[in-house]
């Protein structure tokens, strides 16, 4: 693992006096210092990076986080923003020398206007708690990420979460209208509404996706969908991987966008079916798995065309849901290949980068012979409707020089996945476990506007420092996400 | 399938050179595509600086819904070309003029009357390659839908109206057309017509388009013609037999409403905001999120309303146009627009004014 430090604040810092500021700002107990008060926060849904906070706190109005915005100007401390803290990628590991601000205490809905079809919400507020809360009107938030029962909508915004459904329903950018923000100047910037097409820049897109660099978001106006009325969900397997790469070509450019389109190959579909018994072909090369949404003559209609679209595809075995279990059937073996690639093997490592889908069966032959080539297994699962790859490299840590030769085969893939055309994050975020592949992915004059971007808004450096975007001297490794023994630090939640 | 891509329409250099040399001698440059939306924004200053030779499509993909283009490619060539994949901009860009091109549409973000179903042109902007204030040219975003590598420059650049630098190529996210299209007329008054098509929007209705010019509401189906038909059947009203036109006469202003010399303001509401209390014609657009007010009322009373409301008005054209066009940012919206602009072009060249006076 690269342990590079991330740039920290004078290390002389009097934490007793610290401690006893945030205090006459907070109740106390909401203001964390001691060693096992700390500990639940040293890290994000990424534990391979794990760092302890100097102290945390939990502010629970837009005053308190003001308060503590202008503490942090007067002491010069950096101040990580922290929701659920699920991400994957190490945007919400704390800093030595820091501040750690959980948002988790805003958690209110503060309104929900069913005829503009939006809702405004605490940044606190768990991303499926929006949809629970707007079902009677028939709407819902459409952004699912996998972690959705647990992160939070400020975490999705700082992260423009995806999701299965994003390739019909767009990332967290394309979903939300109004952000209000505080600047680390603790001005707060009121960032479009329920009117669309804010005057000015557009900053809500700035700030999606920003990974808390550029301010703390403290509210947030979503826009929500109409249920739809109906939903297919189909599997199809294929006995070349090509085949399945073909089919998936074929139904988009026939002018069919399905909710989502998932694909798995033989070692995922093996896993998946050992451990959640969904009836997946353990004989095929790949399978797709199919949601198709809108109305019912319409869908009837695609669902044919999809079949035909496989079968022409020399699909051997296409199966349709009947029913909602058989629904929930077909998507629990997706649902669970990470958890089940987790039983099969000590380790994995898994990768985020995004790619055209055309180059899908060119580059999975490479991460093939690159598999046998580092005698380290793969399984590949894929959004496959918008190029999202996923591809696990198992290997068992216990082993000397296994866990270097996977992080050295993952940086290949990512290296390759920007190579085609594509990138190293579709939507875990670089955090602090990307910096290295950024360099990659961009040249120096880029990641030099972005340090410019950043102190547009944060000219001091005290937002989240050091994440996101590496200093231009920082080009050297790569890392990756690594999971222990299956473990996950929230093993209730599904990861897709 | 790549499209040809002929090299002397690669002006990058030619184009970075001719910034170079204006940071050198000081001297700020509009950039100027086919000159459709001249009209848009506060007057322009500054030399102007033509970008349409560098053009033409440098990707299209149709199974991946990709295409790349250079911003001088004109917006016509690039629909006929997607038109006979049976492909669209999903945004449905205003031309506002038959040399409309790519670089123009995006930089003014305007978007047509698909914008609230499907979108607006930043909701497909997937990548920029761009020249900043210093010279230099950078790539940000690329051709993939899920990226979240780097800050999101490339929609940031989308509707800034070039100042915070000359965008070079823009790569789309592209949609299929639907394979049928209705419009349905209603008689209602504009207050009705604002609560029903809000509670339609609310429901699953292949909407793609509304308009309502005081006494009739239109509104456009789009998809199969299975689901067409059924919407159709539900909502009854009468099929409006030249629909496309309709909906093309909207978006470029040709419409009889648009042909008068009164100053053209463009209230972004929210869409179920009742009708407002301004003296002047209204022609209701989208899901009731854009209205088009003819008003001579003071810019002052205009904005002071359409904010009070949730608003922003801008004074899309007429008027004084060395004045305020787009609603003025509060002080700490301000602070931050200068300093994106400084970050992105410090010497101050691009489109001086064009979008606010101090930008």
């Amino acid at each position: 693992m690269n342990t590079e430090p991330l740039p920290q604040s004078q290390p002389a810092l009097d934490k007793p006096a610290l401690v006893s500021a945030l205090r006459a700002l907070l109740p106390a107990e909401r203001v964390l210092y001691r060693e096992e008060e700390l500990r639940p926060y040293e890290c994000d849904g990424l534990s391979a990076y794990r760092q302890r906070p100097l102290v945390v706190c939990l502010p629970g109005t837009v005053a308190e986080i003001q308060a503590i915005l202008r503490l942090s100007r007067e002491w010069n401390i950096p101040l990580v923003a922290r929701g659920a803290g699920t991400g994957l990628s190490g945007g919400a590991l704390p800093l030595e020398n820091g501040i750690l601000m959980s948002l988790a205490r805003l958690k209110r809905i503060l309104d929900i206007d069913p005829l503009n079809r939006t809702a405004r919400v605490e940044p606190g507020v768990r991303n499926i708690a929006i949809s629970q809360a707007v079902a009677a009107h028939g709407l819902y938030y459409a952004p699912d990420p996998s972690s959705q029962i647990a992160c939070t909508i400020g975490g999705n915004v700082a992260e423009n979460s995806g999701g299965v459904h994003c390739l019909k329903y767009g990332l967290t950018v394309h979903n939300i209208l109004g952000l209000k923000v505080l600047t680390a100047a603790g001005e707060i910037l009121e960032i479009g509404g329920q009117a669309p097409d804010s005057p000015g820049y557009d900053l809500l897109a700035l700030l999606t996706g920003s990974e808390g660099l550029l301010g703390i978001i403290v509210e947030i106006t979503v826009r929500l969908l109409p249920r739809p009325e109906q939903v297919e969900v189909m599997l199809a397997a294929f006995s070349s991987i090509e085949d399945a790469a073909n089919a998936v070509g074929e139904t988009i450019g026939a002018g069919i966008i399905p909710a989502g389109l998932e694909f798995m190959d033989n070692a995922a579909i093996r896993a998946a079916e050992d451990y959640a018994h969904a009836g997946y072909p353990r004989d095929a090369a790949a399978i797709l798995l199919c949601e198709l949404d809108g109305n019912e003559t319409e869908i009837a209609e695609q669902v044919r065309q999809v079949a035909q679209i496989f079968r022409k595809n020399h699909a051997g075995h296409i199966t349709r849901a009947a029913n909602e279990e058989e629904k929930q059937r077909l998507w629990a073996g997706r649902k669970a290949a990470f958890p089940a690639v987790g039983r099969i093997s000590p380790d994995y490592y898994c990768m985020d980068g995004t790619i055209p889908r055309h180059r899908l069966p060119e580059v999975l032959g490479q991460i093939g012979r690159w598999s046998e080539e580092y005698q380290l297994q793969v399984a590949n699962v894929f959004h496959a409707g918008d190029g999202n790859l996923h591809p696990l490299i198992l290997y068992d840590a216990n082993q000397p020089g296994a866990l270097e030769r996977a992080e050295e085969f993952g940086g290949r893939i990512l290296e390759l996945c920007v190579q085609v055309g594509g990138t190293i994050t579709g939507e875990h975020g670089v955090g602090t476990e990307k910096l290295d592949q950024m360099c990659v992915q961009f040249g120096a004059q880029e990641l030099a506007q972005f340090h410019l971007v950043k102190d547009a808004f944060d000219p001091a450096g005290l937002l989240n420092p050091g994440k996101a975007v590496p200093t231009l001297h920082r080009c050297a490794e790569f890392g990756a996400m690594h999971v222990h023994g299956g473990k996950l630090p929230f093993p209730h939640l599904e990861r897709f | 399938m790549n499209a040809p891509v002929n090299d002397l329409n690669d002006h990058s250099e030619v184009l970075r050179h001719r910034v170079t040399e204006a940071i050198g001698t000081h001297t700020p440059l509009c950039i100027c595509g086919g000159g459709s939306k001249a009209f848009y924004g506060r007057r322009a200053e500054g030399t102007p600086l033509s970008v349409t030779e560098h053009r033409g499509v440098i990707n299209h993909e149709p199974t991946e819904l990709i295409l790349t283009a250079r911003c001088g490619t004109p917006l016509s060539e690039i629909e006929s070309l997607l038109g006979r994949h049976e492909q669209m901009l999903p945004f449905e860009p205003p031309h506002f003029g038959p040399q409309a091109t790519l670089g123009g549409a995006v930089a003014c973000g305007l978007s047509g009357p698909r914008r609230p179903w499907s979108g607006a042109v930043r909701d497909y902007v997937l990548g920029i390659r761009c020249i900043n204030g210093k010279g230099e040219i950078l790539a940000f975003g690329g051709e993939v839908v899920k990226n979240v590598a780097g800050f999101d420059a490339s929609r940031l650049m989308t509707g800034a109206l070039g100042t915070l630098g000359i965008i070079l190529d823009i790569s789309l996210k592209i949609l299929p057309r639907p394979r049928e299209e209705r419009t349905l007329a209603f008689e209602m008054d504009a207050a009705r017509a604002i609560e029903q098509l809000n509670q339609w929007a609310a429901s699953a209705l292949p909407l793609s388009a509304a308009s309502h010019d005081g006494a009739r509401l239109c509104i456009r189906l789009s998809g199969a013609p299975a689901a067409v038909a059924s919407a159709h059947k539900r909502l009854g009203g009468e099929t409006l037999p030249d629909g496309g036109r309709h909906w093309e006469d909207l978006r470029e202003h040709r419409h009889d409403f648009f042909q008068e010399d009164e100053p053209l303001w463009r209230l972004a509401l929210p869409p179920a905001t009742p009708p407002l209390p301004i003296n002047g014609e209204c022609l209701m657009e989208w899901d009731g999120g854009q209205r088009w007010v003819k008003t001579a009322l003071q810019a002052g009373i205009v904005r002071e309303i359409t904010a009070r409301h949730g608003g922003h008005a801008t004074l899309f054209r007429g008027g004084d146009r060395a004045g305020d066009i787009f609603h003025p940012l509060p002080p700490a919206m301000a602070t931050i627009h200068k300093n994106l602009k400084l970050a992105f072009d410090p010497h101050g060249i691009f489109n001086p004014g064009r979008l606010y006076a101090e930008l």
